[in-house]
């Protein structure tokens, strides 16, 4: 049988009907991995042995499959998530050869349900970027067309998934870097409300916006995920109490719910057009399922970018500091003094972009800049927060494409960084607002490469998204799978 | 030169550690000289990904000392980040608290030698995580982690101080204080109390302050005074001889008696603090700050208090018994053994001390017990042995760890109480003087106690010295 471009949801019924055994199906994905992933570069490390020893004490426990709720299902964790025994390299030179001493709490539970890691992933370096190319291992090729980037920072993630290597990911989302890259390889993308899974484990980038989800076929899928991840962690102080609804029961029922969607018109201009047809005819779906379309004013969204780029470094200078060649990870091997000891380790070890980023951040949080800055970004940060309270008074979700563009040719924008920030112009304002943002695919373009619907709900409102992510989806019908996917790659 | 013209303005950080089982931020042990990088885990090690969770205990201990110097605590604080290269700080920042430190405006009131009192303001009290430890040899450096994340507290005085001694009795003080209610056990020599002070002098009466230097790690109560001291002088000298004092660090070289830079301000940090965002503001409830306040421990102050009112002592006496609070505890339980408070006392203040100091060893580590000490009050009390003997009994004891009967025993030091005893003694005295008995016969009675004294010495000391007294005046006398 052949294994890759099945759902969690196919899976756990053909354990329960012994139809296979979790050895085969990692054995499947395995033999995916090594023929597809040449051409993709998603993966950065595989251990075949340990993983299919890990499958085959799961195929002594087939009879009790259905306990556990993702019992032999592989998944692929980005590499700025620590896995005890594997590398945790977040795509970067100075932490080549680290290896983690420890699990990430996201990571443990899903384990603990019966998952199996099948590889960690490639992404951009510290998770900075929208296309994968800040990788120091390379970047990563979209399984529907190898020219094309598969989006970033979670691109390893979004592209095993796409291909077959994996039947869902984990990445990690600080302004866009789960719900971007699932748009542009064509599947379900969440990013839950800040707190709602433990950040323990993932390498940071911006604390207070980093958040760990999801990719997948289906809504289902992802909302399975969810449900076993989700939740306070005691070792994640900004983890949330709040209660962790069973997300896939909650898909159960028939009952169409219909939903008022909140759209700014204002906030649109300037998407591609096919984006925007694609766009309006989801919007249509919505419509038919009985929802409103409602226009609502986001005033100070088209701040969102500028205060972005002046939080997100800020928090990332320091918390990138600890790479600095002293306790693990790379060290120069020419230093004379401490001093040059962090400069060339840091220098030599650290990449453009993340460099770029640490010097802004750096800079906004000086003496006599801070408030300039740093303490302005916060304020408007508010103010784009309670631009959505207001406009969750009009309707349920905010919806948006989730990117004004499909996937671009590699190079196409590395030489522009603003060109690259604006693929993210509708993903970082849901960061900051520290609301749970999905993406569902809602079309091809003329090129036939997928586009993505955001649908941006209230805080801890995941339970809803899915629901009407689900009932969407079972309009839309089954999306196409990625050439790669079918094998042809 | 002219050091009456100046005045020096002293203001003191203090870093004093938490009494804590576990690390500010991790389950890790805060303990003292374990092997090197044992108590250790992801969290306090900086390993990629590992984040902070906040120490109830360490907040409650903060709470406390924060009530014990009169300061407002703050029901909202928030954690800051301060960031700085350092080997021996793993994450390139140290958890701390800036903008909104969870207490402020405190005092202690001091006393000084001159019998004044003084009143000395706290600014701010914060948390914050000690880094580790570097160990520099001849081959490089070595680093230490067990202390990263250990729990402080910062103490800040105002500027309120105006000479080494103020200064010094301050934070005689402070550590009084904190060791009195369990905060911080005060160790120097560990590095569980640390103190900086900031130093500038101006010409009595100006309202300016001078350019201030920062005197660090000021580690030992016998250099606090000195170093002051030395850098109030240093800088008189340099402002008399027309120089300008430069913002900078020194430190005290305890060997060569001088302070001596460190670094210039040109080199001062920029921290870039910002609020911590992998911790929620801090948030004490009411009820929980109400609980503390009624489980505080006795402060020294209020123990002077109880003393003086209990005991009957003096100002001078209840102060030096509140000196430690074991010193304190010491006296307690001397007390409520023998039953005599101003006779405890002044065991504990002239004989013990006294010994102690000689010997160079605290109260904890006594060779003679609270209620060995209290039992030889009671053998004076109860007239068993006079309270000349009972002073070469403590001797002995203090050399021995003995109990006060089996020395008394060893030596026969028994008093003698028995008056026939006594009788044949003072007998003796008179055979063996017979002018100076012809003298006292005459009316020279001042030789009574020459008799007195020569039969004491007659029963080598043991004679119960009231009952000789009389004995002897009878016998002379009839």
């Amino acid at each position: 049988m052949e294994f890759g471009t099945q759902t969690i949801w196919d899976l756990l019924s053909g354990y329960q009907k012994k139809q296979f055994k979790p050895s085969e199906v990692i054995s499947g994905y395995l033999k995916n991995i090594s023929e597809r992933d040449e051409k993709l570069n998603s993966f950065l490390q595989v251990r075949p042995e340990e993983t299919l020893a890990k499958a085959r004490a799961l195929d002594a426990k087939l009879d009790a499959a259905q306990n556990l709720p993702l019992f032999g299902i592989p998944v692929a964790i980005k590499d700025n998530f620590l896995v005890q025994g594997w590398q945790a390299t977040a795509g970067s030179k100075v932490l080549s050869g680290y290896v983690s001493p420890y699990t990430a709490t996201s990571v443990q539970r899903l384990e603990e349900m019966g998952a199996i890691i099948i590889g960690k992933v490639n992404c951009d370096e510290f998770a900075m970027g929208s296309s994968n190319e800040n990788s120091a291992f390379g970047p990563v090729r979209n399984p529907w067309d190898l020219e094309r980037v598969p989006g970033g920072s979670s691109g390893g993630s979004s592209a095993a998934v796409a291909a077959g290597l994996a039947t869902v990911s984990l990445g990690t989302d600080t302004g866009g870097s789960i719900r971007q890259p699932a748009s542009l390889c064509g599947l379900v993308g969440l990013k839950p409300s800040y707190g709602r899974v433990s950040r323990y484990g993932i390498v940071a980038y911006a604390s207070s916006l980093d958040q760990v989800g999801p990719f997948s076929r289906t809504v289902w899928d992802s909302a399975r995920v969810l449900e076993v991840m989700a939740g306070f962690d005691n070792k994640d102080a900004t983890s949330s109490k709040h209660p962790v609804p069973r997300y896939t029961e909650e898909l159960k029922s028939n009952t169409k719910r219909s939903f008022t969607l909140g759209v700014s018109r204002a906030w649109l201009e300037g998407v591609d057009l096919d984006v925007a047809k694609s766009f309006e005819a989801a919007l249509e779906v919505f419509k038919q399922m009985g929802g409103k379309i409602v226009d609502i004013d986001l005033p100070h969204t088209k701040y969102a970018l500028s205060t972005y780029y002046l939080i997100a470094p800020s928090e990332a200078s320091s918390n990138l500091a600890r790479y600095d060649g002293v306790h693990y990870g790379y060290r120069t091997q020419s230093a004379k003094s401490s001093e040059e000891l962090y400069s060339r380790s840091r220098g030599e070890g650290i990449g453009r972009e993340v460099k770029l980023r640490i010097m802004l951040g750096t800079y906004a949080l000086s003496a006599g800049y801070y408030d300039a800055f740093y303490l302005k970004a916060n304020q408007i940060r508010r103010k784009i927060q309670e631009d959505f309270e207001k406009a969750f008074t009009q309707c349920d979700f905010v919806v948006t494409p989730t990117s004004p563009s499909t996937a671009f040719k590699l190079g196409e924008k590395t030489d522009d960084p603003l060109k690259m920030y604006l693929s993210d112009i509708f993903t970082l304002p849901v960061n900051l607002a520290g609301l749970p943002g999905l993406s569902v695919s809602c079309g091809l373009d003329s090129k036939k490469l997928p586009i993505g619907f955001q649908l941006i709900g209230k805080p801890f409102g995941e339970r809803e998204l899915f629901i009407a992510a689900h009932q969407y989806e079972q309009i839309r019908g089954e999306f196409p799978l990625s050439s790669m996917a079918k094998g042809k790659g | 030169m002219s050091l009456e013209k100046y005045e020096a303005v002293i203001g003191l950080e203090v870093h004093a550690q938490l009494m804590t089982a576990s690390k500010m931020f991790c389950c890790c042990p805060n303990r003292y000289g374990s092997l090197p990088n044992t108590n250790i885990c992801p969290v306090c090690t900086g390993q990629p990904g590992s984040l902070p969770v906040i120490n109830k205990k360490a907040m409650e201990l903060g709470v406390r000392a924060a009530i014990a110097l009169s300061c407002e605590v703050h029901p909202e604080s928030i954690f800051a980040r301060k960031n700085y290269f350092y080997p021996d700080l793993p994450k390139g920042y140290q958890i701390s608290q800036y903008e909104r430190p969870y207490s402020t405006h405190g005092h202690i009131v001091v006393q000084l030698k001159t019998g004044e009192e003084k009143r000395i303001g706290i600014t701010r009290i914060h948390f914050e995580e000690d880094a580790g430890k570097s160990n520099h040899e001849s081959y490089g450096t070595l680093v230490n982690l067990n202390r990263a994340g250990v729990p402080l507290i910062e103490i800040v005085s105002e500027p309120d101080m105006r000479n080494a001694h103020e200064a010094g009795q301050y934070l005689r003080a402070l550590h009084s204080i904190l060791r009195y209610a369990d905060i911080c056990d005060g160790n120097m020599e560990e590095g569980n109390f640390r103190c900086d002070a900031n130093i500038s002098v101006r010409l009595r009466g100006a309202d300016k302050f001078g350019t201030r230097v920062e005197l660090k790690n000021i580690n030992s109560f016998k250099f606090v005074e000195k170093a002051i001291e030395y850098e109030i002088q240093r800088q008189v000298f340099a402002v008399e001889s027309g120089e300008k004092i430069i913002q900078q660090t020194r430190s005290w070289n305890s060997a060569k008696n001088i302070t001596e830079v460190m670094r210039e301000k040109e080199e001062a940090h920029d921290y870039r603090y910002f609020p911590e965002p992998d911790l929620p503001k801090l948030v004490f409830s009411l009820a929980w700050l109400d609980q503390i306040k009624k489980e505080m421990p006795e402060l020294p102050q209020e123990t002077s208090i109880r003393f003086k009112k209990s005991f009957e002592l003096s100002d001078y006496d209840a102060s030096v018994l509140t000196g430690s609070k074991e010193l304190a505890n010491y006296f307690e339980s001397v007390v409520s053994h023998s039953k005599n408070g101003k006779a405890s006392a002044n065991w504990v203040m002239n004989e013990l001390l006294g010994r102690l100091n000689a010997a160079n060893k605290e109260v904890e580590s006594s060779p003679v017990t609270a209620i060995q000490l209290a039992d030889l009050i009671c053998k004076i009390d109860s007239g068993e042995i006079s309270g000349k003997i009972a002073k070469t009994v403590f001797e002995e004891m203090f050399a021995t760890s003995k109990d006060a009967s089996s020395i008394i025993k060893e030596k026969g030091f028994i008093q003698i109480s028995d008056p026939i005893a006594l009788e044949s003694a003072i007998c003796k005295v008179i055979e063996n003087n017979p002018s100076q008995f012809a003298e006292y016969k005459a009316g020279k009675v001042k030789l009574l106690g020459f008799f007195v004294g020569q039969a004491m010495k007659e029963t080598q000391g043991q004679a119960n010295p009231a009952l000789l007294n009389e004995l002897v005046k009878k016998i002379l006398d009839r």
